[in-house]
């Protein structure tokens, strides 16, 4: 029998992914370790490898198919001594979720990660669930959305059960269609727009994922917002220091501002312990580990890879870190745990020149800084006007986990890092 | 000295349809598997159940048929029927069957070891033949030693005027009457092939239906077609004393607060069945036992790490097919394969292979509504359906339930001939969960009996087209 390949569930929570491109090609040999396909989860893309060794004998479900369910056969390999002949016992392929989008969608824009550069943009038709009639039905009827749920039948095919639990799981049923609808206050319409005023950007994972748990933040998180002025000439210096004594070659290392104010955020989230939380509705969870997610954006869209236990590691280590994540961050290549979790985000803007901003919080984590830019600002100091390097930061807080004091008492911890960077060395 | 000790990944004691698949499948997982079978392997299914049952009332259908020749315009002349010869062609399908058992599981490397297992303390097994001892240890050890029948208080085989279904199957004479205590399947089958052989067939039963876990229309059904045949049948009766004289036994029923006495040649005792724990070597480990059946999780772990009980020692439902089922996904478990999907209980179908038969799956119209369920039912009989009036077997009847707000397939229930064949389609259909839409779509072949069954569902939403 054939060796099926199977999509993979990269993440925990990965019940669907895109097969982008295929290394290999039909009737190609394969090595154990051999690249076989890349593939693009809710948020990055990965390569996955040969286990066994053999000849690609078909590729069931071809370049730029997404909607794929976890563990759907993907393609098959042939074992030694097998031939092409064996495939016909195997299973047959699944009805392709949608077609490549190639064909149908407006070419990709030119700015795509290399990662996904040579894969067709797909198809964001994402409404393809697997499930059982009467799972649709029963969905149908509690106004469940079936893509909010996996599924426990074969080959993650929804089944009563799952319905059974989600409903009973408290899962937010959508507006049911008897709901009367709020007639009154409904806006009017916008009136369709003409098809040839635009050109169509379909929606990639990351985009849909961006959208999906940034309007779940916005909307049911209740935000509030606090922004400190921070004097950053210490920090300048001793950063000009440090940088001057970076050997050449192994071990050299340059460090940024943001490398420091990651180190200033772990440190002062071990100090303020109550803003490295997540709000559940049975109780505050505190996280045992400080980790800081970055935002980064990419051609794709933001992604937010964490430094894992910051509070631990040094300076160089951190500023080491941070450029392999960013530059894979950019290339679509993290894997799933390196940007999964984190206790508070960081958001970065001032190399753009923003004076100051508020971000929004990352669920499910209680707090998001937004870093504005270091720029000279005139002062007080000892009644009289100095000139001084100032960046403003803002703090955004849910409130369920996060008291007004407490993401004060967070902000004032930072500042004092920042504004005497010597205690951020001890 | 102690004897050698043969060392397995998984031993399974007992080779019934539970016991054998489960090795079989294990040994497909690439298991070293061995089956532990003391009398004969297939077990009661294959040796004294379910296979050479039908082979005895396949007998009577054929003999059935015969006598109705005339209505298909034959003529058949000197019909009788040979009670030796009858009984010889079902020892000899089960033995043909039983023999078969043994090359599949030497086809699939499972070594199978003659004698009665024991546990013996942790992952070890101990195997007695002939009073010698082998010692078998593995990490898994399946217990699947299956049921034998119940006995009650005064009403205890004796082998010879009182018979269980071991005795039934190999009758030595034709009795002129025959008392039948308990109308389960067992107890009916029985009552229907030996009522089909021009016995007088008295049927007790103290609950106040014939086969009482059917639907409440099919047993109402039967008990009806079961009268027009000429068996007598008792409900809401209980045999008090069975009285026993030299050729014949006089048996004391009470019924209505009245004690009436029936003499007849034979009795037979299907009043359920108790679970083969005994002498398994469960005392002094963690195995629990509950009224005879072996406690499990819904992984079928026992409460002793390692080993694991399957089929009727388990519990009910007390049927092959469950059995096997319940092996398979024991082992898949164990093997830690993730498709393993357990059995849902809801969704075993039940065949009774009376005339005319009985097949169900799921749940019944009262209890659907017991359930909660706002129920619709779809009803279609066999009177009007060709193929059934070709086959001259016009009597039966399909009943669907539905639940009127999902469109699930809460239950179906069917009398009437070869309904035993047909149930797996709706077995298959609430396996995938279809709802009534699917079913509607789907092309039934005509003619066909299968029709009916989408006549059924069709007559649930008030779409019936040939009734």
């Amino acid at each position: 029998m054939p060796i099926s390949i199977l999509m993979p569930a990269l993440s925990p929570t990965m019940t669907e992914g895109t097969v982008s491109k295929w290394h290999k090609k039909e009737g190609d040999s394969v090595e154990s370790g051999d690249v076989l396909a890349e593939i693009e989860t809710d948020k990055a893309t990965m390569e996955i490898e040969a286990i066994d060794e053999g000849t690609l004998g078909k590729i069931l479900i071809g370049d730029g198919t997404a909607d794929v369910a976890v563990n759907t056969p993907i393609g098959l390999i042939l074992e030694e001594g097998e031939d092409a002949s064996a495939l016909d016992a195997a299973p047959a392929a699944p009805a392709p979720a949608s077609t490549p989008a190639a064909a149908t969608a407006p070419a990709p824009a030119a700015t795509l990660a290399p990662a996904q550069a040579a894969a067709p943009v797909v198809s964001t038709s994402g409404d393809r669930v697997i499930a059982s009639p009467l799972a649709k039905r029963m969905a149908e009827i509690e106004g469940l959305d079936l893509g909010q749920i996996s599924g426990s039948g074969p080959n993650g095919r929804i089944v009563k059960a799952d319905v059974e639990k989600a409903l009973s799981g408290g899962v937010t049923p959508k507006a049911t269609a008897s709901a009367p609808a709020p007639v009154s206050v409904a806006p009017a319409p916008a009136a369709p727009l003409p098809a040839d005023s635009f050109t169509e950007a379909p929606n990639n994972n990351v985009r849909r994922v961006i959208a999906q748990r940034l309007l779940e933040a916005k909307t049911t998180i209740p935000h509030f917002y606090m922004t400190v002025d921070c004097e950053l000439d210490k920090l300048l210096d001793l950063r000009k220091d440090l940088n001057g004594r970076s050997p050449e070659g192994d071990g050299s290392y340059k460090i940024s501002v943001n490398d420091f104010v990651i180190r200033a955020v772990a440190l002062a989230m071990k100090k303020v312990p109550a803003a490295n939380a997540a709000w559940s509705e049975e109780a505050i969870r505190l996280f045992n580990d400080v980790d800081v997610s970055i935002a980064v954006a990419t051609p794709d869209g933001l992604i937010t890879p964490i430094v894992r236990k910051a509070d631990t590691k040094g300076l160089s280590e951190i500023s080491n870190e941070m450029k392999d994540l960013a530059v894979r961050a950019r290339d679509g290549k993290l894997a799933p745990e390196e940007f999964q979790g984190g206790g508070f985000t960081i958001s970065n803007l001032g190399m753009f020149g923003v004076k100051e901003f508020a971000a929004i919080i990352n669920p499910p984590q209680s707090a998001i800084l937004a870093i504005g830019a270091g720029e000279q600002r005139p002062i007080v100091r000892a009644n009289a006007l100095a000139l001084a390097t100032v960046m403003s930061v803002t703090l955004s807080c849910d409130h369920r986990t996060v008291d007004g004091a407490v993401g004060a008492q967070f902000l004032q911890a930072f500042k004092g890092f920042v504004e005497d960077p010597l205690t951020m060395m001890l | 000295m102690p004897a050698e000790m043969q060392k397995f990944e998984v031993i399974v004691i007992g080779g019934g349809p539970g016991g054998y698949v489960t090795a079989i499948r294990a040994a497909q997982l690439g298991m070293k598997a061995c089956v532990v079978e003391r009398e004969h392997l297939g077990g009661i299914c294959l040796n004294w159940g379910c296979i050479p049952t039908k082979a005895l009332l396949r007998t009577a259908e054929v003999y059935r048929n015969a006598k109705h020749a005339q209505e298909y315009g034959l003529e058949i002349k000197g019909l009788s029927f040979d009670l030796k010869k009858v009984v010889n062609r079902s020892r000899k399908v089960s033995k043909q069957l039983s023999s078969g058992v043994g090359h599949l599981l030497k086809k699939n490397k499972v070594t199978v070891i003659d004698g009665h297992a024991k546990l013996k303390g942790s992952a070890t097994v101990s195997v007695e033949k002939d009073g010698k001892e082998t010692l078998l240890s593995a990490p898994h050890i399946i217990l699947a030693t299956g049921a034998r029948s119940r006995s009650l208080p005064g009403l205890e085989g004796d082998g010879k005027l009182i018979w269980t279904y071991k005795e039934a199957m190999v009758p030595d004479i034709m009795p002129k009457s025959l008392l039948v205590v308990g109308s389960g399947a067992i107890g009916i089958e029985f009552a229907s092939f030996y009522r089909t052989l021009g016995a007088e067939v008295t049927v007790v039963e103290v609950l106040d239906c014939v086969l009482p876990v059917e639907d409440a229309e099919v047993s109402t059904f039967a008990e009806k077609s079961f009268k027009a045949q000429g068996m007598k049948i008792m409900t809401s009766a209980t045999v008090k004393a069975l009285k026993k004289g030299k050729n014949n036994v006089i048996a004391t029923v009470e019924q209505g607060g009245k004690s009436t006495d029936i003499t007849v040649d034979r009795v037979i005792l299907a009043v359920g069945i108790v679970g083969n724990v005994e002498d398994l070597g469960l005392e002094g480990t963690k195995v629990e036992v509950d009224r005879t059946h072996v406690v499990i999780d819904d992984r079928c772990r026992t409460g002793e790490p390692g080993v694991y009980a399957i089929g009727d020692l388990a519990g009910p439902p007390w049927l092959a097919h469950k059995a096997s089922h319940e092996g398979i996904y024991c082992i898949e478990r164990v093997n830690g394969l993730k498709d393993a999907h357990p059995l849902n209980t809801s969704r075993i179908p039940g065949c009774t292979y009376c005339h005319p038969q009985v097949a169900s799956v799921g749940l019944t119209e009262a209890a659907a509504k017991d359930a909660g369920h706002e129920v619709r039912v779809g009803r279609f009989p066999f009177m009007g359906n060709g193929k059934a009036i070709a086959l001259g077997e016009a009597e039966g009847l399909v009943k669907t339930v539905f639940d009127a707000k999902t469109g699930e397939l809460l239950g179906a229930h069917m009398i009437g001939t070869e309904v035993t064949e047909l149930i797996q389609g709706y077995a298959v259909a609430m396996s995938l969960e279809t709802t009534e839409v699917e079913l509607m779509q789907t092309v039934f072949p005509h003619p066909t009996l299968s029709e009916m069954m989408h006549e059924s569902v069709l007559d649930a939403y008030g779409r019936a087209v040939h009734f």
